[in-house]
């Protein structure tokens, strides 16, 4: 009799879930360990300036104070800089100078929390102010303010990237009918999971041990990074990263707070916890975007896309600590192309180092392809305006056709699969396209604002194949290893690290859909570098194309054992044993079969002469390829003309992301990435002064979406498979992210575009709308 | 030092602290009840939600000194005799959390509310949940999950997104 496995497409109850419901999830913060000590981060005031001396007597003096850690210090053990995964170095802290505010400057190890908190205020430091480089294009001066002298060119530009075929795309832009051009910024933003960064590291100085949990997506990358760096065997480094509040890209990086923590704790022997606040978390871990483009789209006047050129500045901040592969300096920022056929496309950033914390890194999309989607879909809209050509009718006649795929994009991607005209089409009918183009028409006569917003994406996800991808040289690959126990259960341990994904239940179901056992049979495990395999981490959707991958691989190698011991059972030639509806059978013979938990029993208890006892396989799986789910998106808007506020009446998200493990947790993160799409279209973004003093350091001046400002989404799917995935997924983490913002900005641009409006930078305020309505006399008083 | 003494989920506590002591870290470090949990520091986001005598309170914005004498309920309390509370279960039946780390205070929040109001609109499950910041789900499920216990809590029948395991 076939078991109830609930594998592949169902809507499993989380296996996590019971202990987070009753308050016992396990995040770093909630660990105490006997003799632990507390850390604190004295920071900096000043964007840039010279640190002429510390004096921390005073913070000594207090009771409680074990030590007060400076730059000095880590310097004299060769620890004041840390390598960056961008090649570039960081520091740990500060030997003679602050390039950032907010920059950690000095930390305090104390017996009591509250006592680190009051030390820190008691280390004086003599700070003498430089004159900070704020704007990237003003950086490219050459008489700007050096913001990095230590490095032997003595310019703010860090580096010069691009792809595709400048002559071509030159040619193209002299022959073309239309050109629209835009610029566009895309704002400097922050993910602020809920739960903050931090750390406990642990030295046992009798077995010479150091355990470290950690807030990280990537634990074994860093006990690689932590050994090259510190000397310690690799061997004697166990990175923990328990339950972890959200990460989003911004649990990936380094930050300076677990070195010092480790080293207070390689010094005292004791454990060191070190939890950073919000404000901390806000104003100094890494951020994301900061790209200024300059966009143009050139097509035939019948509206035909010929090329794409792009160029952008990129704001990295003080290091350039950006979490991409080794070989994209600007992630995959050339997939900007997008869903459409073009014949040729140039794609240019130039890096450039400013007086702000480290940029690059993520925001539910680290690898810049949420700025090339806002980039193109941007662009598509601006051309549909000045073609006078509805922005559905322009995509649909643009888009790469279903039976060219696989497709090699103008930048050298090779799309796996899609049906870009299918998931629009389906939106288009399910929200009522022609009805709200005629319901549009009726209010602009009578005044009113209403816009319809398009956005159709590809993503470009599960990084990645080993001949192009790598992070400090380690591949991209990911792994899985699954032992199955005599009674038939089994636990499956991932190298990726989830952050509230739901690992614990989809990695279940896809080694039961393999196995043909019970998902309610399966452990997952995964984060603590002991007893994990090797792996990347989670991040940039890879989990399900890589680790997930890996999974089904493993499992297919225990299905290859179970074969001959089914043979063996079943006492047939393995030849003539097939797996069907989850178990082995004879073929043809459905009465003569045997479960994967018979098959167990006798990996232990029978196994034929000249067999290995036991059932068990480890993957390690390098893509072969990337995998590009995609997705339609339709977002409407209305305006309000007292306020200029935005509100988004309907959203709908059609999206493709392949074959579905489990369909609830999918709908949740679409749901989740669309906020985090709407968040920097309407709400989310870091400035700075002149100073460089940031303008939005804490919750109540960082705007994160509550409940009010959410719509209630709407969400649909097609399914177009990954041709080289083994089940045919291809991830969905960013999907959202990457394609919302972009339909609520054209969305806004398309209610105010009769007033001559193309384009609207991002965030679009109540302020900025007001300001267009108010122009034309549209402002109601 | 002032002497401090609650119920937290029925249970006495009673301890010698600094009268700067915030509640959360009263909960957390002397009660040892890490399920409330701190994501601010600037009462914006909720995390650290508990029932002070029945209305939702930022701990991280209390001294525990001002809660004296007082009756807390956590997240931890939510669950009776090995019967989840109606909201925890609707969490979990329409996934209402990813992470779960703003979610025992999501959870402290429905539950007075759902005890003020027990058949709220959905506008105003959201109204009352604005305080508390989730950055993974997008909320659509979270308010499924607390109108799930609602109808729970009122006797009428429930079915939430998830399958139950086999
Ligand atoms: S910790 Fe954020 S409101 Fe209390
Ligand atoms: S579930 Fe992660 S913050 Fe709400």
């Amino acid at each position: 009799m076939a078991v109830a496995v609930q594998g592949m497409g169902h809507s499993v109850k989380r296996k996590e879930d019971p202990r987070f419901l009753r308050g016992k999830g396990n995040y770093v913060d909630d660990l105490k360990l006997p003799g632990m000590l507390y850390m604190d981060i004295l920071r900096s005031p000043y964007a840039h300036a010279n640190i002429k001396g510390i004096d921390a007597s005073r913070a000594l003096a207090m009771p409680g104070v074990l030590a007060v850690v400076t730059g000095k210090d880590l310097d004299a053990a060769g620890l004041a800089w840390m390598p960056t995964l961008m090649s570039d170095k960081q520091m740990v802290l500060p030997v003679d100078r602050v390039v950032y505010q907010a920059q950690e400057v000095a930390a305090v190890i104390a017996t009591e929390r509250y006592i680190a908190a009051d030390a820190i205020t008691q280390i004086d430091v003599d700070y003498e102010p430089l004159t900070p480089v704020v704007d990237p294009i003003r950086a490219l001066d050459p008489s700007s303010p050096l913001v990095r002298p230590d490095r032997e060119n003595k310019t703010n530009h860090i580096w010069h990237w691009e792809a595709g075929d400048k002559e071509a795309t030159d040619r193209l832009f002299e022959q073309a009918a239309v050109v629209a051009k835009e610029d566009i910024y895309i704002p400097r933003i922050h993910v602020c999971s809920i739960e903050t960064c931090g750390c406990v590291a642990s030295f046992d100085r009798i077995n010479g041990k150091l355990t470290i949990w950690m807030t990280t997506q990537a634990p074994h990358a860093i006990r690689t990074v932590f050994s090259l760096v510190s000397g310690i065997p690799e061997h004697k480094i166990r990175v923990i990263s328990p339950d972890i509040g959200g990460g989003f890209g911004g649990k990936v990086p380094v930050y300076p707070g677990y070195v010092i923590a480790t080293v207070a704790s390689l010094q005292t022997g004791r454990p060191v916890k070190w939890i950073e606040d919000r404000s901390e978390n806000l104003q100094a871990d890494s951020f994301a975007r900061d790209y200024h483009i300059t966009a143009e789209l050139a097509a035939d006047a019948d509206g035909t896309m010929k090329a794409l050129r792009v160029k952008t500045v990129a704001d990295h901040g003080a290091f350039d600590a950006a979490a991409n592969p080794s070989k994209f300096p600007a992630g995959l920022f050339s997939i900007c192309t997008g869903s459409y056929d073009m014949q040729a496309a140039h794609v240019e950033v130039d890096g450039v180092y400013t007086n702000k914390p480290p940029g690059g890194v993520a925001y539910r999309c680290s690898f810049r392809v949420t700025e090339a989607v806002h980039a193109v879909e941007r662009m598509v809209d601006s051309l549909a305006l000045k073609l006078e050509m509805d922005p559905a009718e322009l995509r649909l006649k643009n888009f790469i056709p279903p039976e060219k795929f696989p497709y090699k994009s103008a930048t050298g991607w090779e799309y796996d699969s899609g049906n870009y005209p299918a998931a629009l089409h389906k939106a288009m009918e399910r929200i009522g396209y022609q009805d709200l183009r005629r319901e549009q028409a009726e209010k602009r006569a009578r005044g009113e604002l209403m816009g319809i917003g398009i956005s159709t994406f590809t993503e470009i996800v599960g990084a990645g194949p080993s001949h192009t991808f790598d992070i400090l040289g380690i591949k991209m690959f990911d792994s899985c290893e699954i032992r199955i126990h005599p009674t038939g259960s089994a636990i499956v341990r991932i190298g990726v690290q989830t952050q509230g994904q739901g690992h614990e239940t989809t990695f279940a179901q896809i080694a039961a859909e393999e196995l043909g056992l019970p998902v309610a049979n399966i452990t997952v495990e995964h984060g603590d570098t002991d007893t994990a395999p090797y792996g990347l981490g989670t991040y940039a959707s890879r989990s399900t194309p890589t680790a997930g991958a890996a999974t089904a691989i493993a499992a297919r190698k225990i299905r290859e054992k179970g074969k001959l011991l089914a043979a063996h059972l079943l006492e047939a030639s393995p030849d003539d044993v097939e797996w069907v509806d989850h178990q082995f059978q004879v073929k043809g013979d459905p009465s003569r079969a045997k479960t994967m938990a018979d098959i167990a029993f006798a990996a232990y208890t029978n196994h034929p002469q000249g067999m290995e006892a036991g059932l068990e396989a480890v993957d390690y799986y390098d893509p072969p390829n990337l995998t590009f789910p995609f997705g339609a998106y339709i977002c409407v808007v209305d305006i309000d003309r007292g306020t200029g506020e935005v509100k988004i009446r309907r959203f709908l998200a059609v999206d493709d992301c392949g074959n579905i493990i489990n369909p609830m947790i999918v709908e949740g993160q679409i749901h989740g990435g669309l906020t985090m799409g709407m968040a920097p279209a309407l709400l989310e973004e870091i400035t700075y002064d002149e100073a460089g003093n940031i303008r939005q350091g804490t919750f109540m001046d960082y705007l994160l979406p509550t409940a009010m400002e959410t719509p209630a989404w709407e969400t649909d799917k097609t399914c177009t498979p990954s041709p080289h995935h083994p089940f045919g997924a291809k991830g969905v983490g960013e999907s959202a992210t990457v394609g919302a913002p972009p339909a609520i900005a054209n969305a806004v641009v398309d209610a105010l575009s009769h007033l001559g409006v193309t384009h609207m930078d991002i965030p679009i305020k109540p302020w900025m709308v007001y300001k267009v309505l108010e122009e034309h006399g549209l402002a109601q008083p | 030092m002032a002497q401090v003494k609650v119920n937290i989920n029925g249970a006495p506590y009673q301890a010698e602290v600094e009268p700067r002591l915030l509640l959360v870290h009263f909960i957390r470090e002397v009660a040892g009840l890490t399920g409330t949990h701190v994501g601010c520091d600037s009462t914006s986001c909720g995390a650290c939600t508990v029932l002070v005598d029945g209305v939702p309170s930022k701990s991280c914005t209390l001294l525990a000194v001002q809660v004296d004498g007082g009756d807390l309920q956590t997240v931890e309390g939510l669950e009776r005799d090995g019967q989840l509370h109606p909201v925890q279960e609707g969490f979990w039946e329409e996934h209402g959390l990813q992470c779960g780390f703003c979610t025992p205070g999501m959870m402290m929040t429905a539950v007075a509310l759902l005890e003020r109001n027990s058949n709220p609109s959905d506008d105003e499950v959201r109204r009352a949940i604005s305080g508390n910041l989730c950055r993974c789900t997008g909320y659509v499920n979270i308010v499924k999950a607390i109108q799930y216990a609602g109808a729970k809590m009122r006797g009428e029948p429930v079915t939430g997104a998830a399958e139950s395991a086999a």
